[in-house]
């Protein structure tokens, strides 16, 4: 009886400061440090309208876009309030599948290069907002032709879009779709 | 495998040997109750909570009274979480207005969620940016993330304490270690981890879910009717906006890593990148996977007063630890055989190759599998890839830690204890092998702790395979919530059991578990897996703590040596296989073979 009623006080007590006190005081700090990163790393337009998150890839599926990886996330992909993966096992027949009839697609928009696996192999959180720089030049043949611009011009936008392993050594080279999209429609628009 | 991805690899346990002597003596000062540099700021706090809850820090408990205090707190605390969850839609805090947990049908999925979290298993059968409020995140999750860690803490003190303390029967005060343990150790630590998190971008705010406008206004979506009514018209629907989900992220996630808990504040955890944006933000919340549980090594050494015996366990620790890395690392760089030949699977400097279905490309391979061995050694049980994609023996790795008994680091305190119930077991073996009475740092080994090691040992094996096998036989409740066929389904489950009995909360995450037969038999596998462990272990405490302490002799079996970390990782490996070596074989083993023969499901 004793242990439950200290129980009691101590559970009340210890969730006020551990449950409250503690992460709206840090929501408080974070919001003073770090306000953009707190608040989701938002891309607005020049009017102030919400576009997107740095961080949180986007579906594209017009050719003259660089489109991200398959995504799981919602019915219709990249669900950023449903996040999720395929969680479909190597020896899956649906994902067997789903991977041949991406590559066959893939494959006729660039029959010149093998296609690198990430571009068709949905990510973990299905908002994978990066590719690899092999599957953004794998794509840079069908967007210089849908936008009507020399592949090299193209080829040196994908090179400024690259992340280098951060620090030098941590993760992997990688290119933010979202990112290189809008830089895309600003400089050459279609 | 790249010479990049073997150096991050190399700099994380670098890093990780080089945390383990300064944090691990830190704690046993903290255990101790003396002064460390903190008690200024963090002894008001600690004197507020024992006045308020009428705790004399002077007393201290026997084995029995020190096992009452934690049954009463956890039992307390999960209930207080169990109606948090039901209630949550009349209370604060809540802008995406959502309902009770399991309203308005009940599936169990409230009890389960307060089992999971109470145990520090984290076992997500519900999507948090879909299911819970900020408060239930904060008050409930957040905070239980704290307790259930702290918890866990304690009973390795107590343990300790019992080997290292004679002719007593006293092994330290509950209540005393629990708060010494969240206030001195995790809130501190959580506090730095979560302010870098957020500089990375990991998100911390109460606002509403942001709507954006997507730049590519022609993006249509196909939604398939998969009822299976014999209605297959698909629709196609305009879909021009995305809804970005938000929340006090960071707070939560920094706590959930340093206590080994695991339980993501999103559905898909730490690959969700506003839950881990970055490679750097993957190491900071990696190396905060494995901190605590490697400095336990020195606290034990220390507390024992003997060093060289905290190093003998970490080495033991760490040599299991690389083993699962190399074989994960290699198994999920090779190229699926079952994928047409113009896909390019090869890594070079422009792609990272490899399995790549359920990862993520800022992570690639070497991380991933860093992570998934790091987090089902410890009993973390976060993912920063999807587990249920991984090859047959990359998924295999993860799996074998699990049913090893997490005792590879392990979980914050529940490694240790996991690994001390080992070493009772090694030592014992070791002295039948010479025929005299074992004794562990100067004490003997008798039945009573024998018997209690045994319970100990067995009861997570009797809850996964019993309920694994009864999962199978029931075509309805148990196999329907496969998401893969063949030998991979099995795996599911299998896994999914392993989690909750050994308090991972990892998943193969395909295995729809948010059912009531699922969300019921592993809640009652992780109550188990927890308090049928923990008992035994404080059994023991009380036990040895009342002998006493023999001379040590030509015929001691030392604990001090590599012979000794040699045949403690003997102990673990043999244990392990006897028991899941058949299961393993028709599951992930299986699969390999007729991955290589071209079989798919």
């Amino acid at each position: 009886m004793r242990n439950l009623l200290t129980a009691v006080l101590f559970t009340f007590l210890t969730t006020l400061l551990f449950g409250l006190v503690y992460p709206l005081a840090f929501t408080g700090l974070a919001q003073i440090i770090f306000p953009h990163q707190a608040n989701g790393s938002l891309v607005k337009d020049e009017s102030g309208k919400t576009i997107g998150s740095e961080l949180i890839g986007q579906p594209f599926v017009s050719p003259g876009y660089f489109r991200p990886r398959p995504s799981a996330a919602g019915d219709a992909g990249y669900d950023a309030g449903a996040s999720g993966g395929s969680n479909l096992g190597p020896t899956s027949a649906e994902l067997i599948a789903r991977i041949r009839t991406d590559t066959e697609l893939m494959q006729a928009e660039n029959p010149a290069a093998k296609v690198p696996v990430d571009l068709v192999t949905a990510s973990a959180s299905g908002l994978d907002p990066h590719i690899s720089p092999a599957a953004a030049k794998f794509q840079i043949p069908r967007v210089a032709r849908e936008r009507g611009i020399s592949e090299s011009d193209l080829g040196s936008l994908v090179s400024r879009f690259t992340e280098e392993r951060q620090f030098g050594f941590l993760g992997e080279p990688r290119v933010n779709v979202l990112l290189l999209n809008l830089e895309l429609d600003k400089r050459f628009p279609k | 495998m790249s010479l990049s991805g073997w150096f991050q690899i190399v700099f994380y346990f670098a890093l990780l040997l080089l945390i383990t002597r300064p944090l691990g003596a830190y704690m046993a000062r903290v255990y101790e109750g003396e002064r460390t540099f903190l008690s200024r700021f963090l002894r008001p706090a600690e004197n507020l909570i024992f006045r308020f809850c009428r705790v004399d820090e002077e007393w201290e408990m026997n084995w029995k009274e020190y096992s009452l205090a934690l049954i009463a707190f956890s039992l307390v605390s999960g209930v207080a979480l169990f109606f948090l969850q039901r209630l949550q839609g009349y209370l604060p805090l809540n802008p995406q207005d959502l309902p009770g947990v399991d309203s308005p049908d009940y599936t169990g999925s409230s009890f389960n969620t307060a089992v999971s979290f109470m145990t520090n298993t984290n076992w997500q059968g519900y999507g948090g940016e879909t299911t819970m409020t900020y408060l239930t995140q904060m008050m409930g999750l957040t905070y239980q993330n704290f307790f259930s860690a702290a918890v866990g803490m304690s009973v390795a003190i107590a343990l300790i304490r019992g080997i290292a303390r004679r002719e007593t029967d006293h092994i330290g005060n509950f209540w005393v270690d629990t708060v010494r343990g969240a206030l001195y150790v995790l809130l501190p630590a959580s506090l730095i981890l979560a302010l870098l998190l957020v500089s990375q971008g990991v998100v911390q705010n109460l606002n509403p879910y942001e709507t954006a406008t997507l730049a590519d206004e022609s993006t249509m979506a196909q939604i398939g009717n998969e009822s299976g009514s014999g209605d297959s018209v698909e629709l196609k629907q305009a879909v021009n906006t995305q809804t970005i989900a938000q929340g006090p992220a960071a707070s939560q996630i920094a706590i959930k890593q340093l206590g080994t808990n695991g339980g993501g504040f999103f559905n898909v955890n730490s690959s969700h990148p506003f839950e881990n944006p970055t490679p750097f933000s993957n190491l900071l919340q990696l190396f905060a996977i494995l901190l605590i549980p490697a400095a336990f090594t020195y606290t034990l050494g220390r507390m024992v007063g003997s060093q060289k015996h905290g190093w003998a366990v970490f080495g033991a620790m760490a040599s299991l630890f690389l083993a699962g890395v190399i074989v994960s690392y290699w198994a999920e760089s090779r190229s699926n055989p079952l994928f047409p030949g113009n896909v390019d699977q090869i890594a070079s400097e422009t792609s990272p190759g490899g399995n790549m279905e359920g990862k993520e490309t800022r992570f690639g391979i070497a991380n991933s599998v860093l992570w998934a061995t790091a987090t089902t050694a410890a009993s973390n049980g976060s993912v920063n890839s999807m587990h249920d994609s991984y090859t047959p023996l990359g998924g295999l790795v993860p799996l074998a830690n699990i049913l090893l008994g997490e005792v590879i680091f392990g979980g914050v305190g529940a490694g240790m204890y996991g690994m001390l119930v080992f070493i009772i077991l090694t030592v014992f073996i070791a002295g039948l092998m010479v025929g005299r009475t074992p004794e562990y740092l100067g004490k003997k080994i008798e039945a009573f702790e024998m018997k209690m090691v045994v319970i100990a040992i067995l009861v997570m094996p009797l809850f996964i395979l019993s309920f694994t096998a009864i999962s199978v036989l029931m075509p309805e409740a148990g196999l329907s919530s496969r998401n893969n066929l063949g030998p991979h389904g099995l795996t599911e489950i299998l896994y999914a059991f392993s989690s909750g009995a050994g308090n991972n909360g990892s998943a193969f995450a395909g295995l729809n578990a948010n059912t009531l037969w699922y969300n019921t038999t592993i809640g009652l596998s992780m109550l188990f897996g927890r308090f049928f462990i923990i008992l035994p272990v404080l059994a023991i405490a009380g036990n040895m703590a009342a002998k006493k302490r023999v001379p040590s002799g030509a015929g001691t079996f030392p604990v001090t040596t590599p012979l000794f970390a040699v045949l403690l990782v003997g102990v673990v490996l043999i244990v392990g296989a006897l028991t899941f070596f058949p299961v393993l074989s028709l599951g992930p083993i299986l699969e390999q073979f007729l991955m290589s023969s071209g079989e798919s499901f």
